[in-house]
């Protein structure tokens, strides 16, 4: 594909489809990864540390993510831009038929899950915010996910943070997901309503699914396994 | 002055041939240093101006719209014919002819009807190619429908949208050729002014309607494809920047200008609700096909359409025209619904109206089938007068819509002023007295696609090649007169506006040479515009400044032209003593009310030269010679 | 019925424009919103005050040349009607109405509610075509199209260049009507040949003109008087990608 071509308005937005794709599949293997916290102690913490284990996967994983997140931020930026100045002179009187709330703060909603990305990696991956979790072991030496993740969801303010986090996402996906398919030109007047459910429907998934653990954490579903604090 | 149609010699059918083969050509290399002005882009000025452009050259266009796309070709609903036959049911390019001569009322020049019909099938041809997206049947082939006046099915449609998507296939096709930069195209830009070099159109004065700047363009030939002038009624179907200006210019510079008095009412319109009114609105004559006129058989019955029973309707076509129905050509069906509703017999608050029916058809086909067909008007209908026509019935009442006469033309187009070629609904030679159903679209393009490019390089190749600048005194004096013009406009600021002016002279035209006409109303509107033209000059208020835009401005120009225009329409109707095609004289009808044509006496075109401001127009003559039909009395019985 | 109304005015492209209050009074609710500018414009006159300028023409909504943002909405509050269209017993007598022109960077405005639209019709100039010479084309019949293929093209074909779907778009984004043009000559047999080529360069041209990109927030196909679809663009989308791969 010629790199000019993408550079057309239609090509960035094909850019943000697919790095938004991406982006998609990561978050939802992450989720189906963390929800192993059900399986117990054992299953989350073998899953981490055998993701860990290949460092020759990891770190391109990591660097790919790390790089699809900052060309899907770059596009919309400059897609932004080139939006807020394609009308220089505001309307005085402004309504809106159809455009929904969410798909109008896509760039809000981007921000808030970029600072959430931010502080989650802090939180999780360097152990920056809550350095006192970050070190425990579990019986078989291992990096002890499991417990790091319950001791840290106690704390009201951060489950909530999380919980609010995944809400945006979830807005941000409902638009998000339907709208690749649009943009990628999957669309037809038969399949729209489907890809607009299915959307609605993966991002209330997402929603659900991220924020159970906290929520399972709070009501006391998931417990400390014995010999933590 | 002898007028010299020019119409090749022989057999109908070979004539046209013979005639491409006599023509001159310009050698394919010569051509770009040829130049041509369109003045008009709807579909006669965009496919002549693409097509010129395509021979090779040197084009410009010219249209106060903000983009050729909208000129008013744009709003032909219904079809457009061609002689294909594919259903089937007998049609032949004769057939074609002669139903377009009888039409016409046997007042159109044969030759140009006869090459109308003959080129009629290319049109479509070209269309398709373009991407027009004509209805098709099922196999993928296209569909037609049947229309007034034929008893054929030989109109192409798409939806109820033929004249947009031809425009757009034309507009495309000029569009093309403006990114070639073979067509240098000026929108928002009006014609003020044809200019004459010793004798031959080489130019135009125009204002740009956004800076208001005057300026010349001068070329080796000029192209008029401005559209008819039914808005000097005020009230038509047209669009309301729709005028006559670049036509009477051409005019005052000497064209001569045939048959004005040839004006079309069109059955089926939504009738006029009040003095707001800016324009009436057509809904396209194919809804007869389906649709049945009628009113109720008592007079003053005030009753709802659904408590009138069925003994006790009047469906009037089919009672007066069992053969044609409610497909009686336009002028028939108009006559017949305005003397159902001067009986007293209309429907609606006014009186003037009839009903158009389509619940038989919707018992018969299926609401789908109808929404199919028509949905599109159905709902432009139901938009302006908030009531659903899938429920009750349409009421319609005719109106203006179509002008059959325009500038004289020779059957290469070319006017008595040599280089002024005139196209589409501004020349006046293919339709006669009244324009059938779906032929406006078809002359537009046959005129702009098939016949002037061959017609002007004839035109070309027999004149010698002269140097024309818009620097020139003929130019400057033209600029001078139009700046004028407009600053006496400006410095009037009198106490009435322009739409007052108007609409007064509208109203007159309406009531004395409107659907019926006599001598007495006539004389009588010929005494009346005199005195509104020079109430306008001494008491119109038009506000704002000559260099920008200027709405008020624009349309205070065209309707000092009309003002004078509307003389020569009166005065041709005058002079025409027969009833014919659109044009009834009530003193001249049959016993049953039908017009009552005098071949003796008429068999002519009516081709008139100016002579200064109030003063008669001068006639020539000329003669109706028919060699391959006989002259009958139309029925549509 | 009574009106207020507050009306976009603006000498010039260079000026800054401003709403500026008039009264509507007495207006049959039959009246069409153009009308009703009428006669405002009429009073206006008569007052001294020069007229409001307002594109219009057809007044039977299939030129496209009318263009007004009524209190926000472009072309007002019906559903797939055109501001010509538009009747006064929409609204309800006392109302307030903003009227402003089209807003876009590539429709800049000429004066008080006039804008200038050319970017469509250079973008159509760009590609927006069918490369055929008058004349040298088959006999119509031989391009069978099937007749579900003909409506589709014609679903697309129908949009009257009003300008609408820039004027509503959040991105002042022409994405609707780019799509609808394409799609309709893409959909064609005719079309195949400059498929690629067409939909590359009208994209190239829209995004020249300043247009803003298409977030499918889809308030272009809510305001479209022809109500031209949104799977248009998804089809624009798809030949734009398919011809650059």
């Amino acid at each position: 594909m010629c790199f000019e071509r993408l550079k057309s308005t239609v090509g960035r937005k094909a850019v943000m489809a697919v790095s938004g794709l991406i982006l998609l599949l990561f978050v939802a293997g992450h989720m189906i990864g963390n929800l192993q916290v059900f399986l117990g102690q054992e299953a989350l913490n073998s899953y981490a540390d055998h993701l860990q284990s290949l460092p020759v996967l990891l770190w391109p994983v990591r660097l790919f993510l790390l790089l699809v997140l900052l060309l899907h931020m770059a596009v919309s930026i400059s897609l932004a831009w080139e939006n807020k100045t394609a009308r220089p002179v505001p309307y005085a009187y402004q309504d809106t038929v159809q455009a929904g709330y969410v798909s109008r703060t896509m760039v809000v909603s981007g921000v808030v899950i970029f600072t959430f990305i931010v502080y989650h990696l802090l939180h999780f991956t360097f152990g920056t915010t809550h350095p006192q979790y970050f070190h425990l072991t579990d019986s078989k030496g291992r990096h002890d996910v499991y417990s790091m993740v319950i001791l840290s969801f106690r704390d009201l303010w951060v489950s909530g943070s999380y919980v609010a986090a995944m809400a945006v996402l979830c807005a941000h996906l409902s638009h998000g997901i339907q709208s690749l398919f649009q943009s990628l030109g999957f669309n037809n007047e038969k399949s729209r309503p489907f890809f607009e459910k299915l959307a609605i429907a993966a991002s209330i998934m997402i929603f659900i699914g991220n924020s159970f653990i906290p929520f399972a954490v709070l009501m006391g579903f998931l417990k400390l396994p014995s010999g933590v604090i | 002055m002898t007028l010299d149609a020019k119409i090749p010699s022989g057999p109908i059918e070979s004539k046209w041939d013979k005639h491409r083969f006599e023509m001159k050509l310009v050698n394919p290399a010569n051509k770009r240093q040829f130049s041509v002005i369109v003045v008009g882009t709807g579909l006669a000025g965009a496919s002549a101006a693409a097509a010129l452009a395509e021979l090779g050259y040197d084009v410009k266009t010219f249209c106060f719209q903000d983009s050729p796309r909208r000129a008013h070709s744009i709003a032909a609903q219904g079809g457009i014919n061609a002689a294909k036959n594919y259903p089937n049911d007998g049609d032949s390019i004769e057939r074609l002819f002669y139903d377009t001569l009888k039409g016409g009322d046997f007042r159109a020049r044969e030759a140009n009807v006869y090459r109308l019909a003959q080129v009629s099938n290319q049109i479509i041809d070209q269309c398709v190619a373009q991407g027009v997206p004509f209805a098709r049947e099922y196999g993928g082939t296209l569909t037609n429908r049947s229309f007034g006046g034929a008893q054929v099915s030989r109109t192409f449609y798409a939806r109820g949208q033929t004249g947009q998507q031809l425009l757009l296939g034309a507009y495309q096709a000029l569009s093309r050729q403006i990114g070639l930069g073979t067509v240098k195209a000026y929108p928002r830009t009006e014609m003020l002014d044809l200019v004459l070099i010793e004798g031959h159109a080489k130019g135009i004065v125009v204002r740009d309607l956004v800076t208001g700047k005057i300026s010349s363009h001068a070329a080796d030939a000029v192209v008029l494809a401005t559209g008819g002038y039914a808005n000097v009624f005020y009230l038509s179907t047209n669009a309301a920047g729709c005028n006559v200006t670049a036509a009477y210019r051409a005019y005052k510079k000497g064209a001569l200008f045939a048959n004005p008095c040839f004006t079309q009412i069109h059955p089926t319109c939504i009738p006029v609700t009040g003095d707001h009114q800016s324009k009436l609105t057509l809904m396209s004559e194919s809804l007869r096909n389906d649709g049945r006129l009628w009113t109720p058989k008592k007079k003053q019955d005030k009753r709802p359409s659904h408590e009138i029973a069925e003994e006790e309707r009047d469906y009037f076509l089919e009672r007066k025209y069992p053969a044609f129905g409610n497909l009686a050509p336009r002028d028939i069906a108009s006559r017949a619904a305005k003397q159902i509703c001067d009986e007293g017999r209309g429907v609606g608050e006014s009186g003037r109206g009839v009903y158009l029916d389509f619940a038989d058809a919707i018992r018969r086909l299926g609401k789908k089938e109808i929404a199919d067909r028509y949905g599109n008007l159905f709902q432009m209908y139901e938009r302006i007068t908030a009531e659903n026509p899938y429920e009750v019935p349409m009421r319609i009442y005719p109106a203006l819509h179509y002008t059959m006469g325009g500038l004289w033309v020779d059957y290469n187009l070319m006017t008595n002023v040599p280089g002024l070629h005139v196209i589409g609904e501004a020349n006046f030679s293919d339709h006669g007295a009244n324009r059938l159903g779906a032929s406006a679209l078809m002359q537009g393009l046959a005129d702009g696609y098939f016949i002037l490019p061959y017609t002007i390089g004839h035109y070309f190749a027999s004149n010698p090649k002269t140097q024309v600048s818009g620097e020139s005194p003929e130019f400057k004096r033209s600029e001078e007169d139009a700046r004028a013009r407009i600053q006496t406009i400006l410095s009037i600021k009198g106490k009435r506006t322009v739409k007052s002016f108007h609409q007064e002279l509208g109203h007159v035209l309406w009531e004395c040479c409107g659907m019926a006409r006599n001598a007495a109303g006539l004389k009588k509107a010929l005494g009346e515009i005199p005195r509104i033209r020079e109430e306008f000059w001494k008491n119109l208020n038009v506000l704002g400044d000559r260099e920008a835009l200027n709405p008020a401005l624009e349309q205070a120009g065209r309707v000092g032209d009309f003002l004078e225009f509307a003389e020569l329409l009166c005065q041709d109707a005058l002079h025409r003593e027969e009833s014919c095609g659109g044009h009834f004289r009530e003193e001249y009808q049959t016993p049953d009310g039908e017009a009552l044509r005098n071949d003796e006496k008429f068999c002519y075109v009516a081709a008139w030269e100016y002579q200064g401001v109030g003063k008669p127009a001068a006639l020539h003559k000329e003669a109706l010679e028919f060699q391959s039909v006989k002259l009958t009395q139309r029925s549509y019985k | 019925m009574n009106l207020k109304l507050k009306v976009w005015r603006q000498r010039g492209s260079g000026d800054r424009g401003r709403l500026v209050e008039y009264e509507a009074k007495n207006i049959s609710p039959d009246v069409s919103f153009l009308e009703m500018l009428d006669i405002v414009n009429e009073e206006l006159t008569r007052k001294n005050v020069e007229p409001v300028a307002f594109d219009h023409d057809c007044r039977e909504g299939i030129c496209g040349t009318c263009s007004l943002m009524v209190n926000g909405i472009a072309h007002g509050p019906r559903r797939a009607t055109t501001a010509c269209q538009l009747h006064l017993r929409h609204f309800k007598d006392g109302d307030t109405i903003t009227i402003e022109p089209w807003h876009a960077k590539a429709f800049p405005v000429i004066k008080d509610l006039v804008v200038d639209r050319s970017a469509f019709d250079r973008i159509v100039q760009a590609g927006g075509f069918i490369s055929v010479n008058t004349g040298g084309v088959p006999e119509a019949n031989t391009i069978p199209v099937p007749k579900r293929t003909a409506d589709r093209a014609m679903d697309a074909a129908a949009c009257i260049g009003c300008g609408a779907c820039v004027a509503s778009c959040k991105n002042a984004s022409a994405m609707l009507f780019v799509a609808a043009k394409v799609s309709h000559l893409a959909l064609l047999p005719q079309g195949q040949a400059e498929k690629k080529e067409r939909v590359q360069k009208m994209v190239a041209q829209m995004d020249k003109e300043g247009f803003g990109a298409c977030t499918n927030q889809y308030e272009c196909e809510a305001v479209c008087p022809k109500e031209i679809s949104v799977s248009f663009i998804a089809k624009m989308n798809r030949e734009y990608l398919k011809s650059s791969i």
